[in-house]
């Protein structure tokens, strides 16, 4: 006899299923990633268990390496979290685009859910609400394949990472070909691939200029305004 | 191990991460929001991906500058049109590993 119990728990199997699907390639991409930290933050001084305590609660790559840079080189704790804040910014963008797709959330659940949004979960998460079939528990299963995958290869890296060879298969190439592949899907109209080219071009221009990633929050809203402006008048 | 200083970096770090990724979850689900800035938030996605990898396949170094004969940039052409012509993204991975890792041998 079939019970809700059992209909439940097939499906809730089949989400987290689902969920891990979409999250492989970020997963593959962070391993290399994480290791790499592993290494840089022992030799900056960090035991594995304080590496594991930033990755748990920053949870931000790109962020984490400047910071256990910046601790080597002796910088104070106020100018390591002013350079993260910069560096993080962009993920305020990010969540703005989310909630366009979780009107229908509950509001409690939006902070844990906020938690898990990178780069490459935000990615992931946001063609697949658009392509419809797409939910916040699948989003979840997403975000913390990918948390996990950080922490455990971030905390890895630091007992053994230099044993490891980085480059194996191409890994370091991953998360460059998911970006790729999850750009291309985004090409569904003129204004899109348009948008694209602008704020390409325009974060090339000022990655040159700028300091740190900036480049990526001024590129994405200038090129997504022209956008809008754009469509405006050839309609 | 875990010295104060560290514990207070890490926790600041936290709380300067989380903030961003937060208060819009809360500010804009949910809400009726005005045309134009649903139209932006709509593009907003296509000019991330794109500002995000641009520079990674046409820039490098410390300070940055471009430089375009990389192995970067060369194998995210065949990368992309497989991605146009199949729209399989775990094949697009896979080839774009491969391709790379094929390309840093020879290059």
């Amino acid at each position: 006899m079939s019970t809700m119990a059992d209909k439940d728990g097939a499906n809730t199997r089949s989400e987290i299923m689902q969920g891990l699907i979409a999250a492989w390639p970020i997963c593959l991409g962070y391993i290399p990633l994480g290791l790499a930290f592993g290494v840089i933050a022992q030799k900056a001084g960090l035991y594995p268990l304080e590496i594991g305590f930033m990755s748990l609660l920053v949870f931000a790559g790109s962020s984490q390496f400047i910071a256990v840079s910046m601790l080597a080189s002796g910088a104070g704790a106020a100018s390591i979290i002013f350079a993260t804040f910069t560096v993080n910014l962009r993920h305020f963008l990010m969540s703005s685009s989310l909630a366009l797709h979780l009107g229908s959330v509950r509001k409690r659940i939006l902070p844990l859910f906020a938690y898990g949004v990178t780069d490459e979960s935000f990615a992931v998460n946001l063609s697949k609400f658009k392509s419809g079939d797409w939910d916040i528990r699948r989003g979840f299963v997403v975000n913390h394949a990918a948390n996990i995958t950080w922490i455990a290869s971030t905390v890895i890296g630091g007992y053994c990472g230099q044993f490891i060879p980085a480059k194996a298969f191409g890994i370091d190439y991953a998360l460059i070909a998911m970006f790729i592949g999850l750009l291309v899907f985004q090409f569904k109209g003129r204004k899109y691939v348009m948008t694209a080219g602008i704020a390409g071009a325009m974060a090339i221009v000022l990655s040159l200029i700028l300091p740190g990633n900036l480049y990526v929050v001024l590129a994405s809203i200038m090129a997504a305004t022209l956008g809008v402006l754009l469509t405006k008048r050839v309609k | 191990m875990f010295e104060n200083e560290y514990i207070i970096i890490v926790l600041g770090m936290s709380l300067v991460t989380y903030l961003p990724r937060c208060i819009p979850l809360l500010a804009l689900a949910r809400r009726n929001l005005p045309n134009w800035l649903v139209e932006g938030l709509d593009l907003t996605p296509v000019a991330i991906l794109s500002a995000l990898l641009l520079p990674l396949l046409v820039t490098t170094g410390e300070p940055r500058h471009i430089e375009l004969f990389r192995p970067e940039l060369l194998v995210a052409i065949p990368t992309l049109l497989f991605a146009l012509k199949t729209k399989s993204l775990s094949g697009t991975v896979i080839l774009g590993m491969l391709l790379f890792w094929g390309a840093s041998k020879v290059m």
